[in-house]
């Protein structure tokens, strides 16, 4: 487990360190970022869902906080707070500059 | 779109010049609370024909004409990917000839959360309905320094906007005076554009010429979020809210249905005195009076249910309960609002299958439907204990725990986890008719429920269930009486047969053995032999169509105790009557395990197949239920049978 969350912050700091763009699932709690693109890889009706939702390209998204059990993850875009699974979430790809 | 049905509950058939409105808004947007503000208490609640999305429809008077609204579901895009959405997409759409489009659109938005509504807006206009726009919150916008100029955002959107807060009347009779004619709304030059892109630039214009300052976050909600929805305090917190929840449910309704099952016990007795003729006085008493009883017994738990659920969700907490709930509920396929209705479930199935309406999927709404009456009601109980009483000792145990409370957890368990794995099926074999609904939940800021609004759910929730399901269950009761009571016998026949017309008990005996009720007892023997069941269990099984607990009283008629109500020890002497088993006891333990199970999985209960065909708009989900519940009842009853006889 402890490994497990190890490899994938080293991934996601990988991620950030290389292209400055990673997921919103891989954010931590309080961390803001900027939506780059949603991806069309698991639907376009979910990601075009997500648009209409507010996470469209350039719109500002912090991360409020996790479920006790790490998922769903409550997010805050457009004014709203709302809660994303993080299959979801990870389908969002952020730059965490703007 | 047929609008038979409704104009026929209302009773007030749709005039020419009628205005036709439609409300259009996000879950959470304030749209319900607008709709209860103008139409009240005069709404009507359908179904939309096919589809298990509930129609609400309602009429508002304005300078003597009539303004009927209708209440679209929820959405935050008009790109359908549910059922819900789909209903709102052809309501919408001129060219859909099914459904009848509205002349205007009464578009909700909330003034806190406007650079994500007007993305909604954006295709609300592109529909080229005249839209009016409702600007809701804009109180608590305020009050988080947050700013709107109204009359500059309807300059830049191009059609009316009125702001309303919470429904208050003084806000009303400016949209009320627009309502009356739509066709003179101002129309925005050109439609907004359609490419997400260009949506978000439109939607930044439009703001920044609307003078919009963001709010600030809500401190308020912050700070009881910190502890609601900390991972210790807001896990605790919630477990101790949902015990208060099934308490209420379980233990503040049973007193109340008590009172009304005495109140119609006596209104019988009462009814019963003044009829000499037996047969017609029992048909009052049992059949009318106490099918009538049968359908009120349910309204404590019902008003209860909805008193807290609209609670919950008026404050704001139903939401931050979901969340905490997600992940364990995901497991079976649903979201976290579905625990909620399969909680209910434990105290009764008729209540769990209304609160489904609260899930926003149509998808969850039937998987939990489908699972739900899985779960140990409390009706179950009596038969429950009577069955476990035959055949464990009351002494057995191991130290504090005993063995027949051991093996009630154990039907507990073996229900609720059957429940979820149910829900679980249903949500997968949804899967395949539609693409997935990503998961997203809008977590709202903690607010003070408006008492009317509350009122007016558990008022519909009252209504719609005496209305579409008390027909359903005062019909059964008739029915069932009809077959356990008739034919009639006259003081010959029991002469003849050497019953003594004078021991109510054994005549009573006797009408039942000879009533159609037997007759199908009897016919329907070869599918429950198998099970080890005769035809008197049968007619047990056929009694508590209407409700489960009728199984004991039925049983304890069929052995003609003494005391029908506990009738535990004459069917423990109780012997097969005929065929290969002649002679021997017939509640053995494997018979009894096979009742048990039986009455764990069947649909043995009108009055939720009822609810399911008021909140699935068509029977067919009802005959899904009960299809696949039977078979699953009998193959895990012969199942439990074979198995503890191959242990004894």
């Amino acid at each position: 487990m402890s490994l497990l969350s190890m490899k994938r912050r080293q991934r996601g700091a990988a991620a950030v360190s290389e292209s400055a763009t990673t997921t919103l699932a891989d954010l931590s709690a309080g961390s803001s970022a900027w939506v780059v693109e949603v991806c069309d890889e698991a639907q376009p009706a979910t990601a075009r869902r997500l648009v209409d939702l507010g996470f469209a390209p350039g719109a500002q998204v912090s991360v409020v906080r996790r479920a006790p059990l790490a998922d769903p993850v409550i997010f805050r875009v457009a004014g709203a707070e709302l809660a994303l699974r993080r299959c979801q979430a990870r389908c969002i790809q952020v730059r965490v500059e703007p | 779109m047929s609008t038979e049905g409704l104009s026929v509950e209302g009773g007030t058939p749709a005039a020419y010049d009628d205005v036709r409105l439609a409300l259009v808004g996000s879950p959470n947007a304030g749209k319900t609370t607008l709709f209860n503000a103008l139409t009240g208490l005069r709404a009507k609640t359908g179904n939309y024909p096919g589809v298990t999305v509930s129609r609400y429809e309602g009429v508002c008077e304005v300078e003597g004409r009539r303004v009927v609204i209708e209440d679209l579901p929820g959405s935050y895009s008009l790109d359908p990917i549910s059922p819900d959405e789909q209903v709102l997409a052809q309501v919408l759409d001129p060219l859909e000839t099914a459904a009848q489009t509205p002349q205007g659109l009464l578009v909700t938005l909330d003034a806190t959360t406007l650079p994500r509504s007007l993305r909604m807006l954006a295709q609300v206009l592109r529909t080229g309905l005249p839209v009016c726009v409702v600007l809701t919150f804009t109180d608590e916008l305020a009050r988080r320094q947050g700013a709107v100029a109204e009359s500059a955002l309807a300059r830049a959107l191009g059609v009316p906007v009125v702001s309303v807060t919470s429904g208050r009347r003084s806000d009303l009779i400016a949209l009320k005076e627009l309502m009356v004619r739509p066709e003179s709304w101002a129309l925005p030059a050109l439609p907004p554009p359609d490419a997400p892109a260009e949506v978000s630039s439109w939607v930044t214009s439009v703001l920044s010429a609307a003078g919009f300052r963001l709010p600030e976050i809500d401190l308020r909600t912050r700070r009881v979020d910190a502890i609601l929805l900390h991972p210790l305090w807001g896990t605790l917190v919630f477990f101790a809210v949902m015990i208060a929840f099934f308490q209420v449910i379980f233990t503040v309704a049973a007193p109340l249905q008590g009172a009304i099952e005495q109140f119609f016990g006596w209104l019988g007795t009462l009814a019963g005195s003044h009829i000499s003729n037996g047969v017609v006085r029992s048909f009052v008493a049992d059949a009318l009076l106490g099918g009538v009883g049968g359908v009120l017994v349910f309204l404590p738990q019902i008003v209860l249910l909805f008193l807290m659920i609209a609670l919950l969700e008026g404050t704001g907490y139903m939401a931050r309960a979901a969340f905490l709930m997600d992940r364990v509920m995901a497991k079976a396929g649903l979201e976290g609002r579905a625990f909620v209705a399969l909680l209910s479930s434990v105290a009764c199935a008729v209540p769990g299958i209304m609160a489904t309406r609260t899930l926003p999927s149509a998808r969850d709404r039937i998987a939990t439907m489908m699972g739900a009456p899985l779960m140990t009601c409390s009706a179950r109980l009596p038969v429950y204990v009577l069955l476990i009483g035959l055949v464990v000792d009351p002494d057995a145990g191991w130290g504090p725990f005993s063995a027949q409370g051991a093996v009630m957890f154990g039907l507990y368990v073996v229900g609720a986890v059957s429940a979820m794995a149910a829900a679980w099926v249903f949500s997968r074999l949804g899967r395949s008719r539609g693409p997935l609904l990503p998961f997203y939940m809008e977590i709202p800021p903690y607010r003070i429920p408006s008492a009317r609004s509350v009122a007016l759910s558990v008022i519909d929730a009252a209504k719609s269930f005496l209305r579409k399901v008390g027909k359903i269950i005062l019909g059964t009761t008739v029915v069932l009486w009809i077959l356990l009571n008739l034919p009639t016998h006259s003081l010959g026949d029991l002469q003849r047969a050497g019953v003594d017309p004078g021991d109510e008990a054994a005549v009573s005996a006797y009408v039942l053995d000879h009533s159609y009720a037997a007759s199908v007892g009897h016919a329907v023997e070869p599918v429950f032999e198998p099970l080890g069941f005769d035809w008197r269990i049968n007619i047990g099984v056929i009694a508590s169509l209407s409700a489960r607990e009728v199984f004991v009283a039925t049983l304890g008629q069929v052995a003609s105790a003494e005391n029908p109500d506990n009738p535990q020890s004459a069917l423990k002497s109780m012997t097969v009557a005929d065929g290969p088993r002649q002679g021997e006891a017939l509640f053995t333990p494997s018979v009894v395990a096979a009742l048990l199970v039986f009455f764990l999985f069947a649909l043995q209960c009108m009055s939720t197949v009822g609810a399911m065909r008021r909140e699935s708009g068509s029977w067919r989900w009802p005959a899904i239920a009960f299809g696949y519940m039977f078979v699953l009842a009998w193959t895990m009853a012969w199942c439990a049978r074979l198995a503890v006889e191959a242990l004894t």
